[in-house]
């Protein structure tokens, strides 16, 4: 027990977030709730993104209604690589990603083909609600395939790294690099074994990294150390990020962003329920630096003095 | 909304719950403990007799009018027979009779009395005086045992006394023997009988009296007997053993001579089947009666102007809104996962038909088979209505099945199992697959015991019998348990498992 309340009060004074922390004192005074729609749909998202000149993957179709499946052949014919994807899909389900044409029809990246029917009916799943979150009906997205900077190569185990920054009201507070694993099965969320690459803020280079609950530093299936990696266009990452809070109008939100090798940063999509693992990534407590950014807000008036703030007050201390 | 507001509401809150609730214990005596509750006794016969065919009429005596104890409530069950009731010289009696009964027949009769409030003391009219009921052989024996009695008594008590003490002690082939029968296993039983022939010879009015001995608690009581002698203008009771001389108030008078309790018209085989049991329900109308003048109309706007049978409904009713009190701390204090808001509480509610132990394998049962079917319907690629229903229906065959078994094995658990809420374990399955899915087979599997664990408390909470005494007496308490969770509501602090997640940034 004593040792119950001994922990309690050094996450405190570490400034530690706990879960009803996050819900009480900052999702719920900072994320109307009227919001959650544009960020819960990506096509919403998107639409957004694209409005405010934020970069995003390029739609290439948005298929809303069975019939328009027919009109997908002309639409990609332009296209040698694309992804379908579910607006309102989560965590992976219901991707396919499309690198070619072969002779039975469009070659997916693990290899396989897939025909135009086949192609066809899984995009009427799609529409059918298969992969949307609660079963209801959704729409499919048919948009650019990223090609992934290879910055992150060494680090990742197949499937799509991606850099995930929590930012509060406009300020990029925390960030760190999502790096699949074998155990996420190419995915990159924590809760489902990807590892959490901590960043410093200021320099936009990796620090060590969280696998579960435990601090790790070398990636779990190629034993390449994962400190240390710069993160290239870091300073236009942090532009999106802080840009993400008059695009929806969270002010408490997670901005997941992709690293193109040509196009450089693109927003894959937001979160208003970013998870709290990303304090052990970066060590350090999400609670202090939000309470920071509260108690300076006034004085944060454009993005870049609020850039600046991330990267001077969110600097990594040698540990 | 600031914090200050939520405390004064709470504050608020508690103060009303608590002034409330001492008014109700200080003032109108409501019990604070299921203990203090009065004495107030459930009997319940179940007869049961093989019909000829044909009209059949079944004569019961109850309890209506023994003059030590007043009977509450009494209530007859009888499908298809007509209930009146009659007097007769002694006793009431009630008269079931139906037209045509074929086969086994079961009527149920059951009176609630009140021994902590004896009837008012009524002048009792001296009996007309009744023949003793002996042979001419048997006349000469029994003066010869009056007289010797006669002569070591006083009065009429000491004679009845005497009396019984030496039937009690009659030896084979002594006068008191030839009097009791030859089987020794019936004459004990014929003391009381034979004891009133005897006093009534002496020309003391006398009577046998039959009841029911109402501690401890059991089924199949057995009906007891004593006698009543008439003495000084009133009956006076006069017990045949130390059993029953130490029962004191918790003998409850039944019927009067030497008859069985019920005998059957048109049948035969008659059984008869006697429950005793301290009454639940009943256990705070007294407190009510007793107010019932003071606050008349509190009472009419209370749970207790309520029938019967809601009442009972509210008695669980009551205790759901704590589960969900006990819901908030083990999710956002100690931070339990579970299946939906509020899945745990509903399936606390379940197992109260199944009991705890049981429910639990149950539960886990239904579920996993429930997760097997569900995976494979995965591969159907089902739309979201017809794939609910799908397992719904395949749950529903599962208790079914379950049902069967667990009968054939001699488990009667399985068939409470039946109403086992099948909406909830489909929405679980669903939920769970899509947890399986999304986060893991190792969040699922967490999030199971998790709702497992949740409703293990829950059901131990709202089963708790002073937990459901205390909210079905004072309701008001719910004020308090609102005021609490609220409190709750602004509780930002750290859950238990956060400490054990985020203990390496403790260092």
């Amino acid at each position: 027990m004593t040792g119950l309340i001994a922990t309690a009060r050094a996450l405190r004074e570490r400034g530690v977030l706990g879960l009803n922390a996050r819900n009480g004192e900052f999702m719920l005074p900072w994320n109307p709730r009227r919001f959650y729609p544009l960020v819960d749909d990506k096509v919403l998202t998107k639409t957004l993104a694209r409005e405010h000149g934020v970069a995003v993957p390029e739609v290439y179709a948005i298929i809303e209604i069975p019939r328009q499946i027919r009109e997908l052949k002309s639409k990609v014919a332009a296209h040698e690589e694309f992804v379908v994807k579910p607006a309102r899909g989560s965590g992976g389900e219901g991707i396919v990603v499309v690198t070619g044409r072969g002779p039975d029809g469009y070659r997916r990246i693990d290899g396989t083909s897939m025909d135009e029917h086949e192609l066809a009916f899984h995009i009427s799943n799609i529409l059918a609600g298969i992969f949307s979150l609660g079963g209801t009906p959704d729409k499919a997205l048919v948009e650019y395939r990223v090609n992934f900077d290879p910055v992150f190569d060494a680090v990742t185990y197949r499937g799509v790294p991606d850099v995930r920054v929590i930012v509060f009201l406009g300020v990029p507070v925390m960030a760190m690099v999502r790096l699949p694993t074998r155990k996420s099965g190419g995915r990159a969320n924590l809760h489902q074994g990807a590892l959490g690459t901590g960043v410093d803020m200021a320099s936009g280079k990796t620090l060590s990294a969280v696998l579960r609950t435990s601090i790790v530093d070398v990636h779990p299936d190629t034993g390449v150390p994962v400190a240390g990696i710069q993160i290239p266009h870091w300073q236009t990452m942090l532009e999106i990020a802080s840009r993400s809070y008059e695009l929806t109008g969270l002010g408490y939100q997670g901005i997941d962003i992709v690293l193109d090798r040509k196009l450089g940063p693109m927003v894959l999509e937001l979160n208003a329920r970013p998870g709290l693992a990303i304090q052990m990534a970066n060590r350090s407590g999400l609670r202090a630096r939000l309470e920071a950014v509260l108690r300076d807000r006034a004085s944060l008036d454009s993005a870049a003095a609020r850039i600046a703030y991330a990267r001077e007050r969110f600097a990594a201390r040698p540990a | 909304m600031s914090k200050l507001h939520l405390y004064v509401l709470a504050g608020l809150l508690v103060l009303a719950g608590a002034s409330a609730t001492a008014y109700k214990v200080l003032v109108l005596g409501f019990p604070l403990s299921p203990n203090q509750r009065s004495e107030i006794w459930r009997v319940e016969l179940q007869l049961a007799y093989d019909a000829d065919g044909g009209p059949a009429k079944l004569l019961l005596s109850v309890p209506s009018d023994t003059g030590q104890v007043s009977v509450m409530d009494q209530g007859f069950a009888a499908r298809g027979y007509g209930v009146t009731t009659e007097r007769t010289r002694l006793n009431e009696r009630a008269v079931f009779s139906i037209a045509d009964a074929q086969g086994r027949q079961y009527l149920y009769y059951r009176v609630v009395v009140d021994l902590s409030k004896p009837p008012p003391a009524q002048p009792q009219p001296a009996p007309t005086s009744q023949a003793p009921r002996f042979t001419p052989d048997e006349l000469l024996v029994a003066h010869s045992l009056v007289d010797s009695a006669r002569a070591k008594a006083a009065d009429a008590r000491t004679l009845a006394d005497v009396i019984v003490e030496r039937l009690k002690a009659a030896k084979p082939g002594d006068e008191a023997s030839y009097l009791l029968g030859r089987d020794p296993m019936r004459s004990q039983a014929r003391v009381p009988v034979v004891a009133v022939d005897l006093l009534r010879l002496a020309g003391v009015p006398a009577e046998v009296v039959n009841g029911v001995l109402l501690k401890p608690e059991r089924r199949n009581a057995r009906f007891v007997r004593w006698l009543e002698i008439y003495d000084d203008d009133h009956w006076t009771p006069i017990y045949t053993s130390d059993a029953l001389k130490a029962a004191g108030p918790y003998l409850l008078p039944w019927w009067r001579g030497p008859a069985l309790v019920a005998h059957v018209q048109g049948g035969k085989n008659l059984a008869t089947d006697v429950t005793v049991s301290r009454s639940l329900e009943f256990s705070t109308r007294v407190a009510v009666a007793r107010q019932r003048a003071l606050e008349h109309r509190l009472i009419e706007f209370s749970l207790f102007g309520l029938p019967l049978q809601a009442q009972l409904l509210f008695r669980t009713l009551l205790a759901v809104p704590l589960g969900a009190f006990v819901l908030v701390v083990l999710r956002n204090v100690v931070g339990f996962k579970t299946f939906g808001t509020f899945m745990p509480v509903l399936i606390a509610l379940a197992f109260r038909q199944t009991g705890l132990a049981a429910g639990i394998v149950f539960f886990t049962i239904v579920l996993s088979f429930g997760l097997v079917v569900r995976f494979y319907f995965d591969h159907l690629k089902l739309l979201l209505v017809p794939r609910l229903a799908a397992i719904l229906i395949v749950v529903v065959m599962v208790i079914a099945a379950l049902s069967v078994v667990s009968h054939r094995l001699g488990v009667d658990v399985g068939l409470s199992l039946g109403l086992f809420p099948i909406v909830i374990l489909t929405m679980t399955i669903e939920r769970m697959t899509i947890a399986w899915e999304e986060r893991g087979p190792r969040d699922a599997l967490q999030q199971a015991g998790g709702s497992l664990a949740v409703a293990a408390v829950c059901y131990l909470l709202i089963q708790h019998t002073l937990i459901r005494h205390l909210l079905f007496v004072f309701p008001e308490l719910l004020l308090i348990v609102l005021a609490a969770t609220l409190l709750l509501g602004r509780y930002t602090g750290y859950r238990l498992v956060e400490l054990r997640r985020f203990r390496v940034l403790a260092k």
